[in-house]
This record gives structure tokens, sequence and C-alpha cells, in this order.
């Protein structure tokens, strides 16, 4: 079984963190990691820079921009990551814009996620229609998980679709928006958790954007399986760097 | 021969070319347009409309003007299709006005738009004002600063214009903040996408609403010629919309030769041109699968032409497309080159071109044509937008 799934039977809300490779030093991608994982989060989302990365708000932009400033491109990330395994056990998910994908080439990027111990792809950009017809055979070949996003617009037929299509966990969107932190859910977004919470799913949902603290982490998570968070982390990282994780990951986690 | 060769299928590929590549916080919107564009735009209320404010607001049909002194000296009968008379001065409000009434019959309020050099932001910000519709025009922070009159043009128009700070600050990134924006606003705002680039149906819906420059050739050469059918179509391509409305009447007729006419900025190995065709690869842009300038780690690299209007990293797939089946002949032109043949257009004809369209009349020194050659070259806009940097570069 795919670390991912396994994450997904323990029985609390899960804690999972995207960063971005390389930032904000080149050299920071693997002690972020060890870091994260010490501090007991569930898992972890390797942002994959991208110069033209369309579904990113402010902040994730300037990391990407930053990142790619540092030198960072897809072979250092894999460079970087040769031996994580020795190191940790934490279900690792690259997530990224398809373009660098293909341009390094779909199939010895699966290969060499496979290689270095990766355990999913987000790739928001990459349909699921054109997944499933040119590319599924190569991910399952390398034991990675194909992670979808859905969104409040997204039809219920097409949820379904999507989570037929799916078989680690959907990645719930909270709002119609780009990535960045925000205050606090209203009455549409709870809305929405119980619409998706009563579709009965076969996928576990982890609910990612907006979230930022304990309140939104506990907000999201009603429902849901767990959460992601993304730019309340790396504005964080950018304020404080490596020694605010822990006390960070420790105010997501105290009780409201 | 099968037809349509050359255009969108259902899901929008020309060849292995399009499609929507987009993430699923847009897919509602880009699915609400897939699903009624085509009807809408086959409703005869919508093409009454559309038809009506082309003739009585643009001013089309525009002319097919005969240009003796260009055909004397390069020896060819050589027409000007004569978008630059449109109104504001090129062929984008065509677009402009076809998606603002698709705007209109989806229930939309609020209108975005990107733009480089300012002309289809221009050209937006028009028909939202003919409308009464609100108006956002996202520009890069560069683009601002160097295309003062039309940014002013906005204002005045009643638009918003919106500074893009993020990337390298130009045309990409102002696609990009638009697209940010209709994933911020899905339900009340249309984006009106200034070229035949982004994901289906953009391509084709742009590329039908300027097909009226094809479908008038058609007829107006008959009327000059006796023929439907030129030898060759030529048109400047940017993102490619110009480009797709002059070839679209022509695309599965291989009688006629296609000619594209990309901007080598500074020479097409010069590190600093916009020749997408010469130096892309196949890569994703703004939710298309097309011919991408990048890195080999797949970072999309940042384009240089004189001409604002070109200075695009990717092209549209069905350019893609043309170009990779070898269906039209692409030429890369370098700014001398252009900046030339606008001044030996201005002279010879009494023209002005805008600097994109000049790029088009310097094929001359690259092709030889038969003296019983037709050519209908597409004049896509006047040049007065860039006035300063034509008298910048002569000095004049
Ligand atoms: C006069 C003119 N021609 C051509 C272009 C290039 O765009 P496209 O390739 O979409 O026609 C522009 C863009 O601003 C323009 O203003």
């Amino acid at each position: 079984m795919n670390r991912i799934q396994e994450k997904m039977r323990s029985g609390h809300k899960l804690l999972s963190i995207y960063f971005t490779a390389g930032y904000p030093k080149l050299e920071d991608t693997v002690p972020v990691i060890e870091a994260l994982d010490e501090a007991g989060v569930d898992m972890i989302e390797i942002g994959l820079p991208f110069s033209d990365p369309l579904a990113d708000g402010p902040t994730i932009q300037a990391s990407s921009t930053a990142a790619l400033k540092n030198g960072m491109h897809t072979e250092l990330l894999f460079r970087q990551l040769k031996g994580i395994r020795e190191k940790t056990d934490i279900p690792l998910i690259i997530m990224g814009y398809f373009n660098p994908v293909l341009q390094y080439g779909v199939e010895a990027f699966c290969k060499k996620c496979r290689e270095v111990g990766i355990d999913g792809l987000i790739l928001p950009d990459l349909p699921l229609d054109v997944y499933q017809e040119e590319y599924e055979p190569l991910f399952k070949a390398n034991g990675l998980l194909n992670v979808f996003l859905i969104t409040p617009q997204t039809p219920n037929e097409r949820i379904r679709k999507i989570d037929e299509g799916s078989d680690g966990f959907i990645y719930m969107v909270s709002s119609a928006s780009t990535t960045g932190a925000r205050d606090g859910f209203g009455p549409e977004q709870r809305a929405y958790f119980e619409r998706i919470h009563s579709m009965g799913l076969k996928n576990p949902q982890i609910v990612g954007f907006g979230i930022s603290n304990a309140d939104t982490f506990a907000q999201a998570t009603t429902h849901a399986h767990g959460a992601i968070i993304g730019s309340a982390f790396i504005k964080m990282l950018t304020e404080d760097g490596k020694t605010g994780i822990a006390p960070f990951i420790r105010s997501i986690r105290k009780s409201p | 021969m099968k037809m349509n060769r050359y255009q969108a299928d259902e899901r929008g590929y020309y060849g292995e070319f399009g499609g929507a590549f987009i993430p699923e916080m847009l897919y509602p919107n880009t699915e609400e347009l897939r699903q009624n564009y085509l009807r809408i735009m086959g409703e005869p209320d919508f093409q009454e409309e559309f038809r009506q404010l082309l003739r009585d607001y643009v001013g089309r049909p525009t002319p097919l003007y005969f240009a003796k002194r260009l055909s004397e000296k390069f020896k060819a009968r050589i027409y000007l299709k004569r978008e630059d008379l449109c109104h504001t001065g090129a062929h984008k409000v065509n677009n402009t006005i076809g998606q603002i009434l698709m705007a209109k019959k989806l229930g939309k309020s609020r209108i975005i738009a990107e733009t480089g050099a300012g002309q289809h932001g221009v050209a937006t910000a028009t028909v939202c004002a003919l409308m009464g519709m609100e108006c956002i025009v996202y520009m890069g922070e560069v683009d601002i600063a160097r295309q003062a009159p039309n940014v002013a043009r906005m204002k005045m128009l009643g638009a918003e214009v919106r500074p893009a700070r993020s990337g390298s600050r130009t045309l990409k990134d102002a696609t990009n903040e638009a697209i940010r924006d209709w994933i911020n606003n899905p339900v009340n705002t249309h984006y009106i996408i200034g070229s035949v680039v982004g994901p289906h149906p953009y391509p084709d819906m742009v590329a039908r609403f300027q097909a009226v420059i094809s479908e008038e050739i058609k007829w107006q050469l008959k009327e000059k010629e006796g023929k439907e059918d030129p030898d060759y179509v030529v048109a400047c391509v940017g993102g490619g919309s110009n480009a797709a409305g002059t070839y679209y009447h022509y695309l599965d007729n291989e009688q006629v030769g296609i000619i594209a006419v990309e901007a080598a900025g500074k020479g097409v190995d010069s590190g600093e041109s916009a020749a997408t065709s010469a130096l892309g690869k196949v890569g994703i842009i703004h939710g298309s699968k097309t011919l991408l300038m990048q890195t080999g780690d797949g970072q999309i690299t940042e384009p240089y032409s004189i001409s604002a209007g070109l200075d695009y990293p990717g092209v549209g797939p069905m350019h893609a497309h043309l170009y990779k089946s070898g269906r039209a002949d692409f030429i890369a032109i370098t700014d001398d080159e252009a900046m030339a043949a606008g001044l030996m257009v201005s002279q010879l004809e009494g023209i002005i071109p805008a600097i994109e369209t000049s790029h088009a009349f310097a094929i001359f020194d690259h092709r030889t044509f038969k003296p019983d050659d037709i050519i209908v070259i597409n004049l896509s806009g006047r040049g007065d937008k860039d006035l300063q940097t034509y008298i910048d570069y002569f000095k004049l």
C-alpha cells in the first residue's frame, strides 16, 4: 500500500504542509522536510516552482520566483531528494504545473519520483481526461497516486467522475480562488463542506486553500479528513525561517 | 481530402495542439463557454447584432485595396485588407464585439481582459463602454510604462487598468493575472481573451469572430479579380488572431498559400526574439498545448520584439499545427526589416502600419513571387500607437 493510502487510514485529522522547493534558500528543501517531519505533520507537498503559476496567489508566486532565482530546477530537486527515504517515512507529494514535467519527460519524471520515494503528484493543470488517456499507466507503474482538485463550482457528476478516477485522496479547494491565506470560512464554504461530506465519496477529502491557523484548520476538517496549509506556512517561513516551523505546527495543532 | 483538417475538433485540438490544460478552478468557467458558444453564435439574433455592430460601429466591411505602387515595386498583384480602418485602429475589435455579445448572452456583468501593447485593452474597454459593462484590464507594469497613450485611452473609456506585478511584468503575466481574476470570480465575470490563445474554446471562438476578415476577402476579391482565391494570404502572427481571421476560409483550400510572419526581434539566434515557431518546443501556456519558448527545464521565457503586440512566448494552437503540418510557410522578420518595411509602405501607399503589421510587409526579401500572383496582406492595424517608436528609430 502507498504511504498516502496508509496515512489516510489513521484516525486523526491530517495536517499537510505545502512548501516551495528551494525556498527560502536553494538547499532548504530537505531541511524543511526534516523539520516538518519532526514537528509531527502528516504529509508534505513539495512545490516544484514554475515561472507562470496561474492558480497561485501572491505568496506562492513570490516563493516560486525566488526559488527559481535561487537556481531551483527539476533535476536538482530529485538530486536533493535522493536518500530522503533513509530519513523519513512521511508521505511526500510533488505539486507543480504540468509544463516542467512535460519537458522533463513524463515517463522519466515518474521513474525519478519512484527512485527517490515520492508517493503522489498534484498537477492542477493536467486534466482528468488527458491523464486517463495518456498517463495513468505510467503513474501506476511507478506507484504514484495522482490527486485531483474539486471546487465549490464543480458539478456533482464531475465530482463522482473524479472520485472514480482517484485512489489516494481528493483535494478539496475551499473556495473559488487562487491559493492564499484567509481569515475564516463563511456559511457558503461550510455548506460546500457539508455537501461534499454527504456525497459519501470513496476517497477521503483533504481541504486546501485559505487555511492559515488553528481555527481555519478546525473548520476545514469538521467533515474532511484533513487540511493543507500552504501560503500561511510560506509566509511564516519567509518571516521566521526554519526555526519557526515547530512553533507554527504546534499552533495549528492546539485545539481552538 | 478530409475537410476541416486545420480547424479545431470538438475537443479543441488542432492536430496535437490545443485542448484545455487548466486547473479545476477554471473548469466551470470554460465549460460554460464551451457548452454554449457554438449555439449562441448560431442564433439569428446574435448574428444580426454582431453583423450590425461590425457594420455600423466598427465600419465593416473594411476595404480590400489594390496596392498599385507596392505591386509595381515587387512585381506581383498585392492587395491590402484594411483592418487598420476598423474603429480603434486594428482587427482586435472584431473579437471584442463578438465576445461582449457572448458575455451578455451568458448573463455576465463584469469583463476582464489582458493586454500587452494596449490594443486589445482599448478594444475591450471600447465595447464595455458601448454595453455599459464594468471593465478591468490587466497589463504588465513594464508595458504600462511603455504604452502610456493606450493606458490613457482605456481610462478615458472608463476601464480600470490593473498592473500585473508578477514574473516578467509583461503580456504573459497580465494573462496570468486575468486568469487568476477569473478563478476568483467564476460566476459573474467573462474573460475576453485577446487572441487565438488560451484553453478551448477560446482559440476556436476568437478565430470564428475574426473569420469575418477572410469572409470579406473572398467576395471582395471576386469583385476585383473575378475569383475568390488569391495565391497567397499573408499576416503577422503574435498570438495569431489577425492571421487566423485572414486564413480562416482558406485553411482547407490548399491552392491558397498561407504565409505567417513572426517577429525575429534582433535575430532568431540573438537570444532576443519572439519567433515562436523557430524557437519554441511543445509546451503548455495559458491552458493550451502549443509551441512555446521555454528553458530546458520548462520555465517560460520572455520573448523580445520591437512590437509589443508580437511579444508572446507562445502562439495559438491553430498556428502551431499549421507550422508542424507544413500547411503554412513561416517567415521570421527582424526589428530592422520590419521598421524599414513600415517606412516603405508609408511612403509608397500613404498608409502608416502598426509595427506588428510592418513585419508582414518585409517578406519580399525572403520569398519571390510571380508577376500574376495575387497576394493578400492583412493590414492588421494602423501605426498611430507606434509613432514614437518610429520617430525614435528613424530619428525623424
Ligand atoms: C495591429 C496588430 N497586429 C497584430 C497583433 C498581434 O496579435 P494577433 O497575432 O493576435 O493578431 C496586434 C496585437 O496587439 C496588433 O495590435
